[in-house]
């Protein structure tokens, strides 16, 4: 027969002992599991020193930052900064590109997986959905400039494929590449061929929790495929979907920006520029550190609320919530 | 097992067009694919003219030559094996012993951590704010400005963390401490050897991830020496490119057509630069892409 070990059952951490000896155990379960800590330590410091540290650095957003000087002797100028990007003639065209981008990347990009889930879940497993499967997944794992790298080279005026393609069809190519007009849809079309594919996974991971026998049933009572889908997979994936689109829609301000760097050129500027592109170019190389540093938390805060508002939406209206 | 029912008509069309479907979805992702590999081994006129769409045409392994005599290639795949070997160790410190001291349930303070590090997903400090405490720190220009901002994701630390929630029995620890062991030696004697699974997976997802990395080393590096492969990709297959508008301007003593040659070549160049860069991937994804797909399931599942 075991010892009884009162201080040791532990559920969620929590002692079921008395409150003076649980607080009594709480040093002792402090110190006694101290080796976790010295476990978790370096995670702790990594977070602390890069994530919370920037924080602090954020003040300069108020400030007039001025290297020499340092953080906290620099001076405070208060909300300048932000009033001179509100006013700026360029304001309504970074929100405009930002958003935008965004809106059409998720219109467009955002159920696709979602129905390719549902394809991949109708057919049986054989070679042909491990193929397809491997081959979709694979552009996920192209680095963003071999992506870059790709659409360049296939756009490329006269000699790249896609023009020859079109071209043969008998119609004539625009400059895919520095026509202000297309940058959207080149932007939006690549990401979604890069991660359609490999964004099926999270779907396919929710679907296979749906009851089999749901479909047993259904298929008695003379359901077909596509009723079945509308109304057993369908269903099982929504708080997925809700989750995912939460997720989507907080980070909308925040549009894949390392490729935007790499395929914008003074050409397409006008509708190529997002708010983090432009933070890039004048914090780092234009040097106006709070200036940037500015509108990068407008940037943040804009997302934070987006993110909190949707939450909200989406715990009134349904049971699925990010919190 | 039930008699098979037939499937009705209209279901057979829906399959049908299902299949149609991932058919056409297949072809789109394999296209672009397929012909990256033919045009690296085909001649340049074939290629730009359009007559290559497929198949190669005009073998020829010059692309490859050229890419091999370049010096900047090699040195930066030897940067970028360097930093994703060291980048990737870094990872897993942080990353795998942190995990495991969250999913003990009787570790004090465990809600505490993980709230401060999710909030880290949410909110940050920015870029600029980053830049300046590296600047700070005196890592600009070093391997470790590369390294150490990311050393660690709060997603892996949530799929590991599931991983030894899901694994580890608790009934092993408990035994574990009964028979007096610590938790040092539990972790490095237990834990590590029954997490070789999870400790791959992250191994890959941060390898990959460190691998495929520019924009760090285009914020932090100065020094061209030490450029990771993606900087010089980023040099070759990007910003050349976006010269080709002033192709038109002869160089003097060039002819147009040694000019055409040479703009030929470098358009060979990229192809075959782009396979070489991809190369350790393409090798390794078959064999893991079950592992990379376990990751992601059981991170989808609990996140």
């Amino acid at each position: 027969m075991p010892k009884p070990m009162a201080d040791t059952v532990q559920i969620d951490g929590v002692s079921n002992s008395s409150a003076r000896s649980s607080r009594h155990s709480l040093r002792k379960r402090i110190s006694r599991n101290w080796e976790l800590y010295l476990l978790i330590a370096p995670a702790f410091l990594y977070f602390l020193i890069f994530h919370y540290g920037p924080m602090y650095g954020i003040q300069i957003a108020f400030k007039n930052f001025m290297p020499a000087r340092g953080i906290t002797e620099s001076p405070w100028v208060g909300f300048d900064h932000f009033i001179r990007f509100f006013n700026s003639y360029y304001f309504w065209d970074l929100i405009r590109n930002t958003l935008t981008i965004s809106l059409y990347q998720l219109i467009v990009g955002f159920p696709l997986p979602i129905l390719l889930a549902l394809a991949f879940n109708e057919i049986k497993n054989g070679w042909f959905k491990r193929t397809v499967q491997t081959v979709t997944y694979a552009p996920h794992f192209i680095s963003v400039v071999v992506m870059a790298g790709i659409i360049v080279t296939f756009l490329s005026p006269s000699t790249g494929i896609i023009i020859n393609i079109i071209e043969w069809l008998g119609f004539t190519a625009p400059n895919f590449l520095t026509d202000p007009a297309w940058f959207k849809t080149m932007y939006v079309l690549s990401g979604v061929w890069q991660s359609t594919g490999w964004g099926t996974i999270i779907y396919l991971a929710a679907l296979s929790a749906v009851d089999p026998q749901l479909h047993e049933a259904a298929i008695m009572d003379g359901a077909s495929r596509w009723r079945r889908i509308i109304h057993i997979n369908i269903p099982t994936i929504i708080p997925t979907i809700t989750i995912l689109l939460i997720l989507n829609v907080g980070s909308i301000l925040g549009v894949g920006f390392e490729k935007i760097l790499l395929l914008q050129n003074p050409l397409n500027m006008s509708s190529s520029d997002v708010i983090d592109t432009f933070v890039y170019r004048t914090g780092l190389l234009n040097v106006q550190y709070s200036f940037s540093t500015a509108v990068g938390l407008f940037n943040s805060v804009i997302n934070a609320i987006l993110l909190i508002a949707v939450n909200q939406i989406a715990r009134k209206t349904s049971e699925n919530s990010l919190w | 097992m039930a008699a098979v029912i037939k499937e009705s008509k209209t279901d057979r069309i829906f399959l049908l067009f299902t299949y149609l479907f991932l058919a056409i979805a297949l072809l789109c992702v394999l296209y672009p694919l397929v012909y990256i590999v033919s045009a690296s081994i085909s001649s340049p006129t074939y290629v730009n003219s359009g007559e290559m769409w497929l198949l190669p045409k005009g073998i020829t392994f010059e692309g490859y030559q050229r890419v091999f005599e370049n010096q900047a290639i090699w040195r930066g795949y030897a940067n970028t094996i360097l930093y994703t070997v060291v980048g990737t160790l870094v990872n897993l410190l942080v990353t795998i012993p942190a995990a495991y001291a969250l999913s003990r349930s009787d570790f004090v303070g465990r809600g505490f951590f993980m709230g401060m590090f999710l909030v880290t997903m949410f909110f940050g400090g920015g870029l600029i704010p980053t830049y300046l405490l590296v600047k700070e720190l005196g890592l600009i220009n070093s391997m470790w400005a590369l390294i150490l901002p990311g050393a660690a994701s709060v997603w892996n630390i949530i799929v590991a963390r599931t991983f030894f929630q899901s694994t580890i029995p608790k009934e092993l620890q408990e035994a574990a401490h009964i028979d007096g062991c610590t938790n040092l030696r539990l972790f490095w004697k237990i834990v590590i050897p029954l997490s070789s699974p999870i400790i791959a997976v992250m191994a890959l997802f941060y390898g990959v991830g460190h691998w495929n990395s520019y924009f760090n080393a285009l914020v932090y590096l100065n020094d061209e020496a030490k450029y990771p492969l993606q900087m010089v990709l980023r040099q070759i297959l990007v910003l050349q490119e976006m010269n080709s508008s002033g192709i038109g301007t002869a160089t003097s003593g060039e002819t147009a057509m040694a000019m055409n040659a040479r703009a030929d070549v470098a358009a060979l160049l990229k192809y075959a630069v782009i396979i070489i860069s991809t190369l350790p991937i393409i090798a390794i994804y078959p064999f893991l892409q079950r592992y990379f797909v376990q990751g992601v399931m059981i991170g989808s599942v609990k996140g």
